[in-house]
C-alpha cells in the first residue's frame, strides 16, 4: 500500500481550504469562458498567469488545471443551443447536439455531453493515477541525449500536427527556440541578442511572451467582428438524460474516454483531435450512420467524453517527462518554472504534495463542473448575453495591468504589446502561435540538453544513435519530419487522386 | 479566436430551436428544408465560406522574406559570437543551427507555399485590430505620466463605443464601472503599485 500513501494524501492537499477555492474559481473560469465564444483556454491561462503569483505553486496549478478541463465542459453548452462551438474540442458536437436541440431534446444532449464529460474525466484521472508514476519512473533513467530527443519530438509532433500550414508552425517554432535564445548564455555567460539592452540580459521571460502572443494577440484578432451576437435562448428544460437515451450513449462514452486518454498522451494530440477521433469512430461503428448529423445522442457523447479524458490525459507527459505535448500544456509548464518546479520525472518523487494534490484536485474540479452544468447550467446560458464588446476592453485591461504587477515594470507591459502584435500577425498570415510558445518553454532545455549530450559524446553527433532509447525517438523524428514528403511523393505518383471532400477545416484554438 | 468563424446567418438559432422544438419531430422529416438542416460537411463548408477572405501569394512572399530575413541576421549575429565546434561549443552555434533551420524553412514556404490560402487578406474589419493596437499603445505610454484611471477609461470608451458599436448610455455606464472596478481591484485590494492619478 506504499504506492497508495501519497495518492491519499494527495487527498489531503487538495481539501485545504485555498485549494478548494482556487478549483472553484479555476473551474468557473474555465466554464465561463468555455461558453463565451471569443477567448480559448489557453489564452484565458495567459492572462491569468499573473494571478499566480503570489500562491503556492500546487494552488496556481489546480486553477489553471480547473480553466482547462472546465473550458471542455462549458464549450459544449453554444455548440448545443446556438450552434456555435465555443471551444474548438466541442466543433463536432455542433453536428449532433444542434439537431437534437432543434428536436427540443437539448437539455438531453447536454446532460449526456456533462455525464459523459465527468467519466471520461475521472476515467482519465485513474488512469493518470496509475500511469504516471510508471512512465515517471521510466524516465527516471533519460539523461541529456533523452531529453534533447524527446524535447525535439514533441516540437515536431505539435507542429507537425498543428492545422493549416506545417511549414509555417516549424517556422513558429524555429522563432520560438530563437527567442528563447536572448539573454546570457548558461554556459559562457555571455549575452546574445542582447543589443546592448540591460532588460534583456536575463532574457525574455515566458509571461509576456504567453501573455502577449496569446492573450492580447487573440484579443485584437476577436477584433475583427468574428462573431455576431449570438441570442441566448430562453431555457434549457430536463437536463437529466433518460434511461434509454444514457444506454444507447454508453458505448460511445465508455469508447471515448479510453480513446481520449491515449490521444491525450500523445504530443500534438489533446482535446480537439480526440473529440473530432471520437466522433468519426462513433459514426463507423454505428450500425445506422446516416442517423449522425440528425441527432444522434453517441455523436454528442462520444466527443464529449474523448475531449475530457484528453485533457485530462495531456498532465501525463508534462508532469511526468517535462515535457508540455501541446500549447497549454506549455503554459502550465511555464507557470510552474516561474513558482520555481521544474516538472519532470523527479517530480512524483521530490514533491509528491504538489503531483497528487493536482491530480486529485480534478476529481473535485469534475464533480464540480457535473453540478454546474447539470442543475444549474441555467445561469451559464444566461451569460451568453454578455456581449464580445463588453468583454474585449475588461479582458485587455486585465492584461495590460496584469503584465505591470508581475515585476511592477512598464517594460513587461510593452513586452506585452509587443508580442500583442506579433500574435496578431500570426494569426493573421496563418502562423500558429501554439508551437512558438512550446519551443520557446522547451527551448533553454533543449538546448543545455543538446549541449551537455555533445559534451559526453566528445562533440561527435553521432553519439545519440548510441543509446536506445534516444536513437529510437530520432528515428521517429526522422520518420515524422520525413512523412509529409513521402505522403505527396506517392499522391504525385497516384494521379487519380479523389477530390477531398470539405474537410472539417479545425483550428487549434489556443 | 473561435475556430469556426462567428456565427451562422441563421444563428438566430436561438429562437427557431424554440419554434422548432414545439413544432414536435415533425421537422425531422421535411426534405431539404430550412438552412438549418446542414449536414456537417454542409455545415464544414458554410463556415469555410464566412472566413475572412484569404490573402494572395504577395502575403506569403512577405510573410517568407520577413522570417529569411530575420533568420539571416540571427546567422549573421551567430557567426559574430562564435560558433565553436561541437565538442567546444561558443554561445554562437546554437542560434546558428536554429536560424539555419529557419531560412531553410522560409525558402521552402516561399516556393511551397504560393497556393497555400491559410494567410488572411487584410479587409476594412482590419482598422478595428490598428485602432484597438493605438489604443492600447497609447495607454502604455500614457500610464507612467497620467496614471492607468483616465487611459482606462478611455480605451473602454472607443472599444465599447466604437469598435464593438455599444450604444453611448451602456458603453459609459459599463466604462465608468470597469474603472472604477479594476481601480477597487488593483489599487485599494491588491495594493499594487500601478501608477494611478487618484
Amino acid at each position: 500500500m506504499d504506492f497508495l500513501n501519497p495518492v491519499i494524501n494527495g487527498f489531503a492537499v487538495v481539501l485545504e481550504p485555498m485549494n478548494l477555492l482556487y478549483c472553484l474559481i479555476g473551474v468557473v473560469i474555465g466554464m465561463l469562458i468555455g461558453v463565451l465564444p471569443g477567448l480559448g483556454p489557453a489564452a484565458t491561462i495567459a492572462i491569468l498567469l499573473p494571478l499566480t503569483y503570489n500562491v503556492e505553486p500546487v494552488t496556481a496549478i489546480i486553477m489553471l488545471a480547473g480553466i482547462f478541463y472546465g473550458a471542455q465542459y462549458g464549450g459544449t453548452i453554444t455548440s448545443v443551443l446556438l450552434r456555435l462551438p465555443g471551444e474548438a474540442s466541442s466543433v463536432v458536437t455542433v453536428f449532433d447536439g444542434y439537431q437534437m436541440a432543434k428536436q427540443g431534446r437539448a437539455g438531453t444532449a447536454l446532460g449526456l455531453a456533462s455525464i459523459g464529460s465527468f467519466i471520461g474525466g475521472t476515467a482519465a484521472i485513474i488512469g493518470l493515477t496509475f500511469l504516471a508514476p510508471i512512465v515517471a519512473s521510466f524516465a527516471l533513467d533519460f539523461g541529456p541525449a533523452e531529453y534533447t530527443a524527446l524535447a525535439l519530438l514533441g516540437i515536431l509532433l505539435v507542429a507537425t500536427i498543428s492545422s493549416g500550414s506545417k511549414t509555417k508552425a516549424l517556422i513558429a517554432a524555429a522563432l520560438g527556440l530563437l527567442l528563447a535564445t536572448v539573454g546570457r548564455d548558461i554556459f559562457t555567460g555571455e549575452n546574445r541578442f542582447t543589443f546592448g539592452s540591460l532588460e534583456l540580459a536575463d532574457g525574455i521571460d515566458f509571461v509576456p511572451i504567453a501573455m502577449g502572443i496569446f492573450g492580447l494577440g487573440e484579443i485584437m484578432y476577436n477584433l475583427e467582428e468574428r462573431h455576431r451576437a449570438a441570442k441566448a435562448p430562453s431555457a434549457v428544460a430536463n437536463v437529466w438524460p433518460s434511461r434509454s437515451d444514457l444506454k444507447q450513449a454508453s458505448g460511445a462514452i465508455g469508447r471515448g474516454s479510453v480513446l481520449g486518454f491515449f490521444l491525450g498522451i500523445l504530443p500534438g494530440g489533446g482535446a480537439t483531435i480526440a473529440s473530432m477521433a471520437s466522433y468519426a469512430m462513433e459514426k463507423k461503428r454505428a450500425k445506422q450512420p446516416e442517423r449522425f448529423g440528425k441527432g444522434a445522442p453517441e455523436g454528442v457523447a462520444g466527443p464529449e467524453t474523448a475531449n475530457n479524458a484528453a485533457a485530462t490525459s495531456s498532465f501525463i507527459p508534462l508532469l511526468t517527462l517535462g515535457i508540455p505535448a501541446n500549447a497549454t500544456m506549455a503554459l502550465m509548464f511555464g507557470a510552474l518554472l516561474i513558482q520555481g518546479v521544474t516538472p519532470g520525472p523527479q517530480l512524483v518523487e521530490q514533491d509528491p504534495g504538489l503531483f497528487w494534490g493536482v491530480v486529485n484536485s480534478m476529481y473535485i474540479g469534475n464533480i464540480l463542473l457535473l453540478i454546474m452544468s447539470l442543475p444549474l447550467v441555467g445561469i451559464f446560458v444566461k451569460i451568453l448575453r454578455v456581449r464580445a464588446a463588453i468583454l474585449a476592453p475588461i479582458t485587455a485591461l486585465i492584461t495590460l495591468l496584469g503584465a505591470y504587477t508581475i515585476n511592477n515594470s512598464m517594460f513587461d507591459v510593452t513586452l506585452v504589446v509587443v508580442f500583442g502584435i506579433v500574435g496578431y500577425l500570426m494569426k493573421k498570415f496563418g502562423f500558429e502561435p501554439g508551437p512558438l510558445v512550446l519551443a520557446f518553454v522547451l527551448g533553454s532545455l533543449l538546448e543545455s540538453s543538446l549541449r551537455r549530450a555533445l559534451l559526453v559524446f566528445g562533440g561527435d553527433p553521432l553519439g545519440f544513435f548510441s543509446r536506445p532509447i534516444s536513437a529510437t525517438l530520432l528515428i521517429v523524428f526522422v520518420l515524422v519530419a520525413a512523412l509529409p514528403g513521402i505522403r505527396s511523393a506517392l499522391a504525385k505518383r497516384k494521379t487519380t487522386v479523389p477530390a477531398q471532400t470539405a474537410a472539417t477545416e479545425i483550428k487549434e484554438k489556443v | 479566436m473561435s475556430p469556426v468563424q462567428a456565427a451562422s446567418p441563421v444563428s438566430g438559432g436561438g429562437n427557431s430551436s424554440s419554434t422548432v422544438s414545439s413544432a414536435g419531430n415533425g421537422t425531422n422529416d421535411l426534405p431539404l428544408a430550412e438552412p438549418d438542416d446542414l449536414t456537417p460537411e454542409q455545415l464544414a463548408a458554410q463556415w469555410e465560406e464566412e472566413k475572412p477572405p484569404a490573402a494572395g501569394a504577395l502575403a506569403n512572399v512577405g510573410s517568407s522574406l520577413v522570417v529569411i530575413g530575420v533568420g539571416i541576421g540571427a546567422v549573421v549575429l551567430s557567426i559574430a559570437m562564435g560558433l565553436g565546434t561541437p565538442a567546444a561549443p561558443q554561445p554562437g552555434l546554437w542560434p546558428f543551427l536554429i536560424s539555419c533551420v529557419m531560412v531553410v524553412l522560409g525558402l521552402f514556404q516561399l516556393i511551397i507555399g504560393r497556393h497555400n490560402r491559410d494567410a488572411e487578406k487584410f479587409t476594412r474589419m482590419s482598422v478595428a485590430p490598428l485602432t484597438g493596437l493605438v489604443t492600447l499603445a497609447a495607454m502604455v505610454a500614457l500610464m507612467p505620466v497620467a496614471g492607468f484611471e483616465l487611459p482606462a477609461l478611455v480605451l473602454c470608451i472607443i472599444w465599447m463605443r466604437f469598435l464593438g458599436g455599444e450604444t453611448w448610455r451602456s458603453t459609459l455606464v459599463v466604462s465608468a464601472v470597469v474603472v472604477a472596478a479594476f481601480y477597487g481591484i488593483f489599487v485599494m485590494a491588491l495594493n499594487t503599485s500601478i501608477p494611478h492619478l487618484f
